[in-house]
């Protein structure tokens, strides 16, 4: 059992399904003998070679498009994307191609692939470095979205996510990359996609929330705790698609709902979160739900990126305001 | 200033217009019951497409992308390729998905505004349609990765026209292909004209073909209304492929004798004169007058030919208008391989909802 971070638990679980399944390759831009510019794919080229783990030319569309292509021939290729700033020339594959290859041969290709990539801000990274821009991706029909918040969970859902018959973006909030150790097995076991998990019981307030939020979504649990506010917290974990039924269920225990995310708040995840528990729980809800989000502003320099990051302060705020009477 | 680098875009010609053999034959072409081969089936896909127009035309198909005068450039890449390869087109190369097994009425079936036309009794490998300009060409250097990183003797083949040479992805795919010597063809079919924008305003090059230099692969140009020349391009660049190595760049210079799509009207852009003029360069008849002159062909073979194609034809059109349309559930069935819990709702109001008789 090692002790490990969220980057290297990616590493654990890259490898353990290279070793696994021949099929499985990684590709992209420096992950070679550079071990990617996180050190996401660090050793891998050495133990698999330079056909396994591939450095390409640079161009992000191409690494898309060729893992389509790989995918559709049996393989399953794990692309990394840099930062989230360079994914955007991927979206042509993604959503033309990816999500919809299964669907249009009615089954006779499909396309197992995992693009990967870090995202979000708070490691004062230059422009372009720093977005969350999930929603994009959970908007494409046949395209999982996944995000870990902690090395167990980068760990199991990756794999899972490896395994998936379909395309998964895998969205690694970086901030988090080197935050926490914990204890992880290197034993296989994936943990399932399309569940939210649940990080703390609570009766008064659910908050919700995915990705590096979590981490602030909790000291605010903490706080609130003080007060004997009792917080559940829920890391959403698959934004695409979401699992409604524990948000709902929570909601129904606490009457009061705290919606918290990095990403820019119109159209965002969050809002499909309220929209459902709107359309399906509202006559549970005993205040109105609280949003918590990044600001509908381009995401600024990093001097003031901690002005534009949802704070602990906003959400037990938020989480009052669902307490007033 | 001295030169560095130099290079040579090369053309092939083995049949002149007047249908007499340009330079000596290759092989296959010896054999006249190869070339009636291609000739038959650049008929038949000929036959096919005006009756397809007709069916667009009377309301019972949908928007339809024509091939015709593409006959030769199409038939000649199918047959130059073995089945365990890998076909990624873009969405008129019927002649070459004929070649090699997919059936006319999956064609009708997918203009017909059904998914179940992509779904190809065979090759079961090959990529459907791709209209987003160009993206295929990724695919193709993608299923190239795969065979050679598996070790297999297979070669991914893929078509895009003029305009798409000026998409990204045509250059991307190019580019990691020479780097990583994928075994892959890459294929311009130069029709002259994307939509209503002609090859000048397209590029300032003088060849397609050249697009490959910049990539470090071969480019060659051929007449594309001349099968014999297409299949022998194809045949040299799929020996390399298969040789280990690498990428070709195949242009085939042909031109669209129809409008881009039954939704186009080209009279808006292009004079009649400039359409007569390519007429007389078409594929088919040049390869008729050469099958005639060497005794191989009469009007009486071409007669019967005829009736068999429309017979075919017509069986085509029976399968497609007498296959009946999906169950709504079919939106959701094949979107995932197993439907998320949370989409299934979505699925059940579908069916809840689902039309009688065509009626919202």
């Amino acid at each position: 059992m090692a002790k490990v971070t969220l980057i290297e638990a990616i590493t654990m679980a890259l490898a353990h399904e290279m070793t696994r399944d021949d099929s499985v390759i990684v590709l992209g831009e420096d992950v070679g003998v550079n071990g990617g510019v996180f050190r996401a794919t660090a050793g891998l080229q050495e133990r698999f070679g330079p056909d396994r783990v591939m450095d390409t030319p640079l161009a992000e569309s191409m690494i898309a498009g060729l893992s389509v292509g790989m995918a559709a021939q049996g393989m399953r290729p794990i692309a990394e994307i840099q930062f989230m700033g360079f994914i955007y020339p991927t979206i042509d594959q993604m959503i033309n191609h990816a999500g919809r290859l299964r669907h249009r041969t009615r089954g006779r290709l499909s396309c197992p692939m995992v693009l990967r990539a870090p995202f979000g801000g708070g490691i004062h990274a230059p422009e372009h470095h720093s977005e969350s821009t999930e929603a994009l991706f959970a908007h494409m029909p046949g395209v999982r979205v996944v995000i870990p918040s902690s090395p167990a969970r980068a760990y199991g859902l990756l794999l899972a996510a490896i395994r998936d018959p379909d395309p998964v973006v895998f969205l690694e909030p970086k901030r988090i990359y080197r935050l926490q150790k914990q204890e992880i097995q290197d034993d296989g076991k994936a943990l399932p996609l399309d569940v939210c998990y649940t990080l703390r019981e609570g009766e008064d307030v659910t908050l919700v929330t995915w990705g590096a939020m979590t981490f602030e979504t909790l000291k605010a649990a903490d706080q609130l705790a003080k007060d004997n506010i009792s917080c559940e917290v829920i890391d959403v974990a698959t934004v695409s698609p979401i699992d409604m039924e524990t948000i709902l269920e929570s909601v129904e225990k606490t009457g009061r709902l705290v919606i918290v995310h990095e990403a820019a708040r119109s159209c965002g995840i969050g809002a499909e979160i309220a929209a459902v528990v709107a359309e399906k729980g509202i006559y549970d809800l005993e205040a109105p739900i609280q949003r918590v989000t990044g600001y509908d502003t381009v995401m600024p320099l990093f001097r003031m990126e901690y002005q534009y990051l949802p704070s602990v302060r906003r959400i037990v705020d938020a989480a009052r305001r669902t307490l007033e009477d | 200033m001295k030169t560095i680098a130099e290079f040579q875009v090369g053309y092939s010609q083995y049949l002149d217009p007047e249908g007499k053999p340009a330079a000596d034959l290759p092989a296959f072409a010896k054999d006249s019951d190869e070339v009636l081969r291609m000739y038959r089936l650049m008929t038949l896909t000929r036959c096919f497409d005006t009756k397809a127009v007709n069916l667009q035309r009377t309301g019972k198909l949908g928007t339809y992308a024509s091939c015709l005068g593409h006959e030769a450039a199409h038939v000649g890449i199918g047959a130059a390729m073995r089945e365990e390869d890998c076909l990624a087109p873009m969405y008129r190369e019927y002649g070459a998905q004929f070649w090699r097994g997919v059936r006319m009425s999956e064609v009708l079936l997918y203009w017909g505004g059904d998914e179940r036309g992509n779904d190809f009794a065979g090759p079961r490998h090959d990529f459907p349609w791709c209209v987003p300009i160009a993206t295929q060409c990724l695919h193709a250097a993608g299923a190239a990765l795969a065979y050679k990183l598996r070790g297999e003797k297979r070669c991914a083949v893929t078509v895009v026209g003029d305009g798409g040479t000026s998409e990204g992805h045509f250059y991307e795919a190019m580019n990691v292909a020479g780097v990583r010597k994928l075994p892959v063809v890459f294929v311009v079919v130069n029709n002259k004209w994307a939509i209503s924008v002609p090859l000048s305003m397209q590029t300032a090059t003088e060849t397609l073909a050249q697009k490959s230099i910049a990539a470090g692969i071969p480019g060659v140009e051929v007449d594309g209304n001349d099968v014999i020349a297409v299949r022998q391009a194809m045949e040299e660049a799929l020996a390399r492929a298969r040789a280990g190595d690498g990428a070709t760049l195949v242009e085939a210079v042909t031109y669209r004798l129809s409008d881009h799509t039954t939704a186009d009207d080209a009279s808006r852009y292009r004079r009649s004169e400039e359409v007569e003029q390519a007429r007389l360069l078409e594929p088919l008849i040049r390869l008729r007058r050469y099958l005639t002159d060497i005794g191989a062909w009469d009007e009486a073979q071409e007669a019967a030919l005829l009736a068999d194609c429309q017979l075919q034809v017509d069986e085509a059109v029976e399968v497609y208008l007498n296959t009946p349309i999906q169950p709504a559930g079919a939106m959701f069935d094949f979107m995932y391989k197993e439907l998320p819990a949370a989409f299934r709702e979505q699925r059940e109001n579908a069916l809840k909802y689902e039309p009688e008789g065509g009626e919202h």
